[in-house]
């Protein structure tokens, strides 16, 4: 009953990092030191080194060599990780971080409050839009001492604790990089980081290789002697190697959403779809407001009433990911359960309709408009002609048009559509992800801008106060006043909130123990 | 006529294509009728199998009936055929008679020019167009005639050089007749059965190709045809193997019903190298 005799030893010995949320996962079981995790790296990342290139295959095989300051839990609450502990002054402008001690980069050298201050202030302001545009509020950055690192900033920023994550922000070795061009020093095309693992050989389509790091400052860890990354182009053959064993993991996109109930049915394999809390995709309808009748409150309305968001979720993505509630997800912070999206409800969608003067013609169709479907693969096609049945029902006529990847993104990005759908990261903040799809001064000819050209300045006022506030509840006061807004002005019709496969062997263990999944460390990692 | 329908059933495997024919087009022509409303339609629960639920051949992974899919999807398919097939026609034929009657430098032009064309590999051009001019019902009827055509041309153009030094030609232009009623009133009419065969087996396989661009996801999204219906089922073919072993069925049997029908018309409108190559056997 209850813990084992031997589980409380480990626990007690592995002490302080036992004492993190994620970690209670593997309670019970002693880690085990040693053996190979083979894994899939999908598509292959084009450079290892986080920063320079900031794609998901990229994220996750350099979020094992790198590391960050912090870590975040699924609640997106900051956890130790290169930083031991951290203060923030009371006007909410001053940041201090304690470095862990004895903390060795790959090629020996220690890591200290330079490294820190170098890679925030100079190394992602140069290499990362997404970096520079927070950093730059930075007004200050200096190393107090070899192990302390203070942040000044010229404004207070509440969401500045979340920008510390390996994937927005990973210590670089400062002697490696300092007065070269970032983007070409040698370093990019040889990963040194401070992560459990250090980079040992590349294949190019074939493998990448992983191996221990015996310098690792947390003691004993990380306990697997070696992770390979397989390049798997086929979708099925990835599929394969999981159920024949030769990959122990599969993650992101690798295995197809309808493949994914015959591998939950298998028994040796754990199924989580947790993990992606820190990146919240929100997938959403997106409409273009310049063309009528989308410029229409209640139009967008009934769109809203007329799809089933819980057949996208559960028979699209088979459970993989959840109908939207609104413009937030529910795993980002801020988010405001009360302020809730029209529910499907065909009759009220007709409804609005009519009252918008809306009158069926004699084959039933109200009015008509063009929808680029995303050209993402199968399930996203299958979702385009689901709409169109849905609409369909409303007396709205969607005629689906198919083009590949570029044209989408530049007609997107352009403002050439009626409608489309698209998904974009939240970043666990509204202020980081959500604000930009709806600020009128963010509408830009740019993808993952507010493309469909909504404007409000209600809305616009709202982001500004709870981006501007220091005061959590301020901020939360505002957020929750512009989601009951939104959800009242349906400026895109959101559909589900995402999430991505991860699966493994039941051998291994503490695969996700954090709000970023795999793209954590592994250095608790273990195969039992 | 006697005569040819006599020529015609004497192969059995002809008659047998056109029966499958004939119901092929009748169950496009009934699809309004049998299965009322859209095949898009979500009619039942996802993945129901053969049977089940009130679906003869199941449904997909959105619920729609696979059996509204393949009798809708019949009058893409044979739409597609025949229309791409006229389009092939008017162009293959125009060029192969304007270069067979005319000869010299023109025929050469005319066929270095086809050349070009059948030395690209048809179904790698077709996609190609397809993909430029994005994916819609016309587009693709464009591109399967564009990368159809060059054997008409070819054929026409080689009858037409045995046919205009025939007497009746050379008596038609001793009676001042113009060149262009030369080729229409007296040449074409004679150069016909060829070209009826071969466009018999050219719907064939423009259905085959039009399913092939569909299956490749390069299909219209607003039309539902059976190489749809198959690409759409090819990733869950583990769960649900009818989504595409009853669309494949369809096109397996009525291209295989072009090609007896396109037989049986060779046999008949060849009548003495029907019975030459019976007397062999």
């Amino acid at each position: 009953m209850g813990l084992s005799r031997r589980g409380l030893m480990a626990t007690a010995i592995v002490s302080p990092w036992l004492m993190r949320a994620g970690d209670a996962l593997a309670q019970g079981i002693q880690p085990k030191r040693g053996g190979t995790l083979t894994t899939i790296v999908n598509p292959e990342p084009p450079v290892l080194h986080v920063g320079v290139n900031n794609q998901a295959p990229t994220l996750i095989v350099g979020g094992k060599i790198f590391q960050g300051l912090l870590r975040y839990s699924a609640k997106l609450e900051p956890m130790p990780e290169l930083a031991k502990s951290w203060e923030v002054s009371a006007d909410g402008l001053e940041y201090t971080f304690h470095l862990q001690e004895n903390v060795k980069f790959h090629d020996g050298q220690p890591m200290t409050a330079e490294d820190v201050v170098f890679s925030i202030m100079k190394f992602h302001m140069e290499v990362s839009p997404r970096a520079r545009g927070v950093f730059a509020r930075i007004k200050e950055g200096v190393a107090v001492d070899a192990n302390t690192v203070k942040f000044v900033l010229s404004a207070p920023f509440e969401p500045f604790l979340l920008m510390f994550d390996v994937t927005v922000s990973a210590i670089v070795p400062k002697h490696l990089f300092d007065g070269q061009d970032y983007r070409q020093a040698p370093a990019v095309q040889k990963p040194i980081g401070t992560g459990p693992f250090r980079f040992v050989e590349w294949q190019r389509g074939n493998f990448i290789r992983l191996e221990r790091f015996d310098g690792y400052w947390k003691p004993g860890q990380p306990y697997l002697d070696s992770i390979i990354y397989r390049v798997v182009p086929d979708s099925q053959s990835r599929r394969l190697a999981l159920e024949t064993g030769q990959v122990q993991l599969t993650q992101s996109n690798d295995i197809e959403p309808f493949d994914v109930p015959q591998m939950r049915a298998r028994p040796n394999l754990e199924v989580q779809t947790a993990g992606w809390e820190y990146f919240g995709p929100l997938m959403w309808l997106e409409l273009n407001h310049r063309v009528k009748p989308l410029d229409d409150v209640r139009v967008r309305k009934a769109l809203a009433h007329a799809v089933n968001r819980d057949f996208i979720a559960q028979r699209l993505w088979f459970g993989i990911g959840k109908p939207a509630t609104g413009p937030v997800a529910s795993s980002t912070r801020f988010y405001d359960a009360s302020a809730k999206m029209p529910a499907y409800n065909v009759e009220a969608a007709k409804k609005l309709l009519d009252e918008a003067g809306l009158k069926p013609n004699g084959q039933g169709v109200r009015f008509t408009i063009r929808h680029l479907s995303l050209p993402y693969g199968e399930v996203f096609t299958r979702l385009g002609e689901f709409l169109r049945q849905s609409l369909r029902q409303v007396g709205v006529d969607l005629q689906l048009e198919s083009v590949d990847v570029g044209t989408w993104a530049q007609r997107t990005a352009n403002w050439e559509f009626d409608t489309t759908i698209n998904y974009l990261y939240q970043y666990g903040d509204p202020t980081l992800g959500v604000e930009r799809s709806y600020v009128s001064t963010n509408i830009k000819k740019i993808l993952f801008s507010n493309v469909a050209g909504y404007a409000n300045p209600k809305v616009d006022a709202l982001f500004t106060q709870a981006r501007d506030a220091a005061d959590p509840k301020a901020r939360q006061a505002a957020f929750s006043e512009v989601q009951k807004l939104l959800v009242e002005e349906v400026p895109l019709v959101w559909l589900m909130e995402m999430a991505f496969p991860t699966i493994y062997d039941r051998k291994l263990n503490n695969v996700i123990t954090s709000g970023a999944g795999v793209h954590a460390s592994f250095d608790d990692v273990f195969l039992a | 006529m006697k005569e040819f329908w006599r020529n015609f059933a004497r192969n059995r495997g002809a008659v047998v294509g056109l029966a499958i024919l004939l119901g092929v087009l009748a169950l496009a022509l009934l699809a309004p009728l049998l299965y009322p409303g859209s095949p898009w339609d979500m009619a039942g629960m996802p993945f129901a199998p053969p049977g089940e639920m009130g679906m003869l051949l199941g449904t997909d992974s959105l619920g729609r009936d696979v059996a509204a899919g393949i009798a809708h999807g019949a009058r893409v398919s044979l739409l597609v055929g025949a229309v791409s097939t006229v389009v092939a026609l008017v162009i293959g034929v125009s060029l192969g008679a304007f270069a067979g009657y005319l000869g010299g430098w023109a025929d050469d032009v005319v066929m270095r020019f086809t050349e070009f064309f059948q030395t690209i590999p048809s179904f790698v051009l077709a996609i190609l167009l397809v993909a430029i001019f994005t994916p819609t019902i016309g587009s693709i009827v464009f591109a399967i005639a564009v990368v159809s055509w060059p054997p008409v041309a070819r054929v026409v153009r080689a009858e037409f050089l045995s046919l205009r030094s025939r007497e009746f030609v050379q008596a038609s232009e001793v009676l001042g007749k113009s060149r262009l009623s030369i080729v229409f009133g007296d040449i074409l009419p004679n150069a016909l059965s060829p070209i009826v065969v071969l466009a018999s087996l050219m719907v064939a396989s423009a259905i085959l190709l039009e399913s092939a661009l569909s299956f490749l996801g390069l299909g219209d999204p607003n039309m539902m045809s059976w190489g749809f219906l198959i690409g759409s089922g090819r990733s869950v073919i583990r769960i649900a193997w009818w989504m595409s072993v009853f669309p494949g069925i369809a096109i397996f049997l009525t291209v295989l019903s072009l090609n007896l029908v396109g037989e049986g018309l060779s046999d008949a409108l060849n009548p003495r190298l029907t019975r030459n190559r019976g007397g062999k056997a």
